[in-house]
């Protein structure tokens, strides 16, 4: 009979307005500011520096290696080298940049940097809320703003962390037992001599 | 104590007109009448619009308009600061000045039809003698402007628009009209007020004498709110604006006020037209039933009206919008038909002198009508799962 589909469908849409007074289910709204989603371990926006220890310049990972400025599909990243060195985490005498600069209205969060950078210095962030008044200067991040600590990286991907921290421990253990073993290995050389001239 | 709050406008404008000397009286007289209305009237249009929002947000499971104010019911003002402080853009080729008057010649028969509803006991602006011919007159002229607006911006969408618009509203003007005719055959008047009048009064059952507790109202009462909706451009037959396929139809070219104008303008047509299908089927400001008679008429009527609002809203919500031809299918094959036959029901009814046997002629001669004409619509139709046939 004509009109019986009006009065289905009428049902059906009387059936969800009141369903959504009742149960909370029905609205799939996550109302944003004030609450959030919680996000997924593999969330990624853009990417950010990682230092270790407590100043943030000096504990930077970076090398100023450059692979990720010319990875870079968009070419978003800016690097300049410094002409002076500073040890690294395992105390090797490194280049520092001097300007590390990332325009994020230009990434486009492939991750390609984090991939190829051999010192897991550079990491993707979860930080989503970038707005700014200023489009160009506003979105042009220099080093200062790009450095975090380690723990938040720990905090923002624990299972990937874990892993780059274990592999830097590692790494670290062999430089060091390296370091030690060249050390006894130099001290051995210089005490013989004093031990042979007795001898002769 | 009930009569003083049922007349307390019809008293307040008395008062005020004692106090102004009689050369002024005509002029004060008139200015009082209407600007109550261009105060209520736009200002319900703006609950309206955050209320449709929020039902269709309910009805899609969705929060609706909720940051602006409590629970977002001041959304309406943001709105209309958006709207006035946005630029005002005329196309380069269109024909400015009929661009200009398009917007004003659509809101000024929207507000003049206000003149002959009667929105309480004595409340009514002018009670003459062809009230319901004013009105459908007055309410024509929206096809003009509506025309006027999409021929003036020289864009292919808003041409299309407004052809739309005007094939749809004539093609449910005559249905519209069909249907109130009835009523004035019932009544034997044009005048509003005598129609509402001639409600008065309960049947033996406790039912008001409404028209539309009739067969031949009731049938009269759904032809008169369908051929409404389409009039008043509204979903399922928004066509001439149908968003998804000429993006708003005859008024893409407008922007800012002009634009809100447009809006205001459909929402007025649409409270009018429900205030004449109120007057017309559902007792004007009488009130259901007898032991309510104590709630002030004009409280009832606009009670009525916000029903009949959510009703549009509620379809709004379930039905998706029609095709061209489906349009004009249900307007010529079923709508006209149907108001045609149910004249002669109503025809049946009057000289049966109602009763039993009238009721029972009136049922038969609608009913037997609306299943066959509904067959018919539905005939040609092959309703199934459609197929595809992809290349292989």
């Amino acid at each position: 009979m004509l009109g019986e589909g009006l009065i289905k469908g009428m049902a059906v849409t009387a059936k969800n307005f009141v369903g959504s007074y009742v149960s909370k289910d029905r609205l799939p709204t996550i109302q944003y500011p004030e609450e959030r989603q919680v996000l997924q371990e593999a969330v990624r926006q853009f990417p950010f520096l990682v230092f270790d220890g407590n100043d943030p310049m000096a504990g930077l990972r970076c090398v100023a290696c450059q692979i990720c400025e010319k990875e870079c599909p968009p070419k978003c990243i800016y690097i300049e080298k410094s002409k002076d060195k500073k040890p690294d985490h395992i105390g090797k005498p490194q280049i520092y940049p001097a300007k590390f600069d990332i325009d994020l209205s230009v990434c486009m969060s492939c991750q390609i940097c984090v991939e190829v950078c051999p010192f897991e210095a550079i990491k993707m962030d979860t930080d989503f809320e970038l707005s700014t008044s200023d489009r160009f200067g506003g979105l042009l991040v220099n080093k200062h703003q790009l450095a975090k600590p380690n723990e938040y990286y720990r905090k923002i991907h624990p299972t990937e962390a874990a892993e780059v921290d274990a592999r830097l421990d590692a790494e670290k253990a062999k430089a060091d037992a390296k370091k030690a073993d060249a050390e006894t290995k130099a001290k051995a050389a210089a005490t013989q001599p004093t031990a042979a001239t007795p001898a002769k | 104590m009930a009569e003083t709050i049922d007349q307390l406008f019809v008293t307040l404008k008395h008062w005020l007109m004692g106090l102004t000397p009689e050369r002024w009286q005509p002029l004060i007289s008139a200015l009082l009448s209407v600007l109550p209305i261009l105060a209520v009237f736009p200002g319900l249009f703006a609950i309206t619009t955050v209320l449709e929002r929020k039902g269709l947000g309910r009805i899609q499971n969705r929060y609706g308009p909720n940051r602006v104010g409590p629970f977002g019911f001041l959304q309406f003002v943001a709105d209309g600061i958006k709207s006035l402080t946005k630029e005002d853009i005329v196309p380069r080729a269109a024909d400015k000045v009929i661009h200009f008057l398009a917007p004003l010649m659509l809101v000024i028969p929207a507000f003049l039809v206000y003149a002959v509803l009667p929105f309480g006991r004595n409340m009514v602006v002018s009670d003459f003698d062809a009230g319901i011919l004013f009105f459908f007159a007055v309410g024509a002229a929206v096809e003009l402007s509506v025309f006027m607006a999409g021929w003036s911006s020289r864009n292919k969408y808003s041409l299309l628009g407004a052809m739309r618009a005007i094939a749809q509203m004539i093609s449910y003007e005559i249905p519209l009209i069909l249907s109130a005719v009835t009523v004035i055959m019932i009544v034997g008047s044009l005048s509003t007020v005598k129609i509402v009048e001639a409600q008065a009064g309960y049947h033996n059952i406790g039912l008001p004498n409404w028209f539309v507790f009739t067969p031949w109202g009731f049938v009269g009462f759904s032809l008169f709110m369908i051929a409404a909706t389409a009039e008043s451009n509204r979903s399922p037959f928004d066509l001439p604006e149908g968003e998804s396929e000429i993006i708003a139809g005859y008024y893409i070219e407008y922007s800012g006020f002009k634009f809100a104008l447009f809006f205001l303008a459909e929402y007025l047509g649409l409270f009018a037209i429900s205030g004449l299908g109120i007057t017309l089927f559902l007792g004007g400001w009488h009130a259901p039933f007898a032991f309510l008679e104590f709630v002030p008429s004009w409280i009832w009527f606009f009670a009525k009206l916000v029903a009949l609002i959510f009703g549009f809203i509620w379809i709004r919500g379930t039905l998706p919008r029609l095709r061209m031809d489906q349009l004009m299918n249900f307007a010529w094959k079923f709508m006209l038909p149907m108001a045609l036959i149910n004249i002669v029901a109503a025809a049946v009814w009057h000289f049966m002198r109602g009763g039993y046997e009238g009721w029972f002629a009136s049922l038969i001669l609608v009913a037997g009508p609306y299943l066959l004409l509904g067959r018919g619509l539905m005939s040609g139709q092959k309703l199934e799962k459609r197929t595809y046939r992809y290349a292989e």
